[in-house]
């Protein structure tokens, strides 16, 4: 759509600008503001320049975290997206099962972060979770606190589990929007199965599934609440994602410098990568996906 | 009725025994995949009706000595539902400002170019991407600073970082689609700005914003490390009281899970309202 210019039209964004302003500019600033100080209390700041940036750079705690947050958000999004299609391919497209896979499939979408973590800690105990239980009884040693492994898996199936729905209802909107038309001209064609996903279905989805990538990456990389539940970033340091690490850091110790410029740094890394998502997306939308 | 007809003609030889297949293969699939979903739920509703003795001696599929006690402890005593009302209270308050500033706001994105409006719209989004344990130490003093440190306008506040940005994004979606010749139709049959926009715009736009308020109930409901940074007592929300459950004779177990049953009810009942919407909604109007 050709849009009119029209320089008034700042003022209907003025709302939003003023909001957002005090919600995320004014602690931004503050972030700022320590990252570039130091502090011996008593509310006196030193000037530290760029010290704390140097600090957290060579520091190997920042870049373990890092390391661990990269593969996380990389193995749930190389699990949920394929299987979220999947999920999707296989949806009934309408009637009454169709709306009661989606209420279904929409529950764990809503449940609060913290009940998530605690559901699955839960579930995964060996003592009382039927999870735990079961691997337990097939002699599958199975003990989330304590080994690595396990910490891992467990995390990632809580995630595939709480958001793999996200990504089906995107794809499945994405999928529902395809006219007939198309799959019958596919059927006169005698297309194969997977021809119709390769060629009609999955550059449909295109643009939801971006959406749904977009969404998941920054979420993934921002996780806080549900593993910090769960293994509360054990055993030993092994599932200490970077916001976890962060918030040790800053309201734990209270190291105001190095968590302020571990902030901003951290911050810098989710722009830069969503910046990239975000700017393939608008490329898809003009090209009219 | 005529398009799903004709697929009909065209695999009538021979090809329905297939279809069958592959619908019992999908329903087979579909099975799988939500008997995943259900069962930790299902677990924390067993757990839920157990008392604590038969969770920690007996493994039971099933509640024996059904109780509700433990939903008893919970709706009797006021440090508990308090909770979720103090969390209901910042919900409302913050999906109402995130539309009420969104609205005016996606309107223009849709449909006027202005001066530095795409740097604009990405920086809006990237408050959407600010992690909020980034967030968490400012909040905490800017809000003590302006004494609201501890009330719910405190916590929605908090929630717009994330939740106007996702309105915008959303509504601005849902605007685009509909074509500009009805604001002009409409301004030269003499409505005024504010008219038009409610009287006709917003009606048209209704689903959209049916969608984005969804959107910002779900976040808010769901979010946790804000809220409980920024409340102490009077504002305090229910996922946050739960950890109150370890006492000193360890956790109480049934009481931890029907809280948590009881925070997935308000949810349930949003999407049961929305059922129909679902499925559009979440392509967020982009498809």
């Amino acid at each position: 759509m050709n849009k009119t210019v029209n320089q008034k039209a700042w003022f209907l964004v003025l709302p939003v600008l003023i909001l957002v302003a005090f919600s995320a500019v004014i602690p931004l600033m503050t972030v700022v503001n320590y990252s570039v100080q130091d502090t011996f209390g008593n509310n006196q700041f030193f000037w530290a320049g760029l010290e704390w940036f140097e600090e957290m750079l060579h520091d190997d705690r920042m870049w373990n975290a890092l390391k661990r947050q990269l593969l996380f958000s990389g193995i749930i999004l190389a699990i949920e997206i394929p299987l979220g299609i999947f999920v999707a391919l296989n949806m009934p497209k309408s009637g009454f099962w169709s709306s009661f896979c989606l209420v279904l499939m929409s529950l764990p979408l809503l449940i609060p972060w913290n009940v998530v973590g605690t559901i699955w800690q839960i579930f995964g105990r060996v003592d009382i979770g039927l999870l735990g239980y079961v691997l337990d009884k097939l002699g599958i040693d199975y003990n989330y606190t304590q080994d690595t492994l396990d910490a891992w898996i467990t995390i990632i199936v809580m995630d595939v589990w709480h958001w793999t729905s996200l990504v089906a209802l995107l794809a499945f909107a994405g999928l529902k929007s395809i006219p007939d038309a198309y799959y019958q001209a596919a059927k006169i064609d005698q297309a194969s199965r997977w021809k119709v996903f390769r060629y009609i279905e999955l550059p449909k989805m295109m643009g939801v599934l971006m959406i749904a990538i977009l969404l998941r990456f920054m979420d993934s990389f921002m996780i806080y609440t549900e593993p910090f539940v769960v293994t509360g970033g054990g055993p030993g340091n092994a599932t200490t994602l970077l916001s976890i690490d962060l918030v040790k850091m800053a309201l734990g110790q209270f190291d105001l410098g190095p968590a302020a410029a571990f902030s901003l740094m951290y911050f810098l890394v989710i722009l830069l990568i969503s910046w990239v998502f975000y700017t393939v997306m608008v490329n898809l939308d003009k090209k009219g996906m | 009725m005529t398009d799903s007809a004709i697929p009909e003609n065209l695999t009538a030889g021979g090809d329905t025994t297939r279809k069958r297949v592959r619908v019992n293969k999908s329903a087979l699939v579909m099975g799988a995949y939500l008997l995943f979903l259900m069962l930790p739920i299902y677990w924390l509703l067993n757990m839920s009706l157990k008392t604590n003795a038969e969770i920690l001696n007996d493994f039971t599929l099933f509640p024996r000595d059904l109780t509700l006690a433990n939903y008893r402890t919970i709706l009797t005593d006021p440090s508990w539902y308090l909770g979720y009302v103090n969390s209901l209270i910042y919900v409302v308050m913050n999906t109402v400002i995130s539309l009420l500033v969104a609205l005016p706001a996606a309107y223009a994105f849709s449909r006027y170019s202005f001066m530095g409006d795409k740097h604009l719209f990405f920086w809006l989004l990237t408050n959407r991407m600010a992690p909020p344990a980034v967030f968490a130490l400012p909040f905490f003093q800017l809000y003590s600073s302006v004494g609201l440190f501890d009330t719910h306008i405190a916590v929605a506040l908090a929630h717009c970082l994330f939740n106007v940005p996702l309105a915008v994004w959303i509504l601005e979606g849902f605007m685009r689609g509909v074509p500009k010749e009805i604001d002009e139709t409409a301004y030269i049959d003499g409505y005024s700005f504010g008219k038009f926009f409610v009287k006709i715009f917003m009606p048209l736009i209704a689903s959209g914003i049916g969608v984005a308020a969804f959107f910002c109930f779900m976040f808010s409901w769901v979010e946790l490390l804000l809220s409980r940074t920024l409340t102490t007592v009077d504002a305090k929300p229910i996922a946050a009281i739960m950890t109150r459950t370890q006492g000193a004779s360890g956790i109480d177990w049934g009481v931890l899970a029907a809280a948590g049953i009881l925070t997935i009810v308000p949810g349930a009942l949003v999407i049961y309202f929305v059922r129909n919407y679902i499925a559009k909604g979440f392509a967020l109007g982009r498809v």
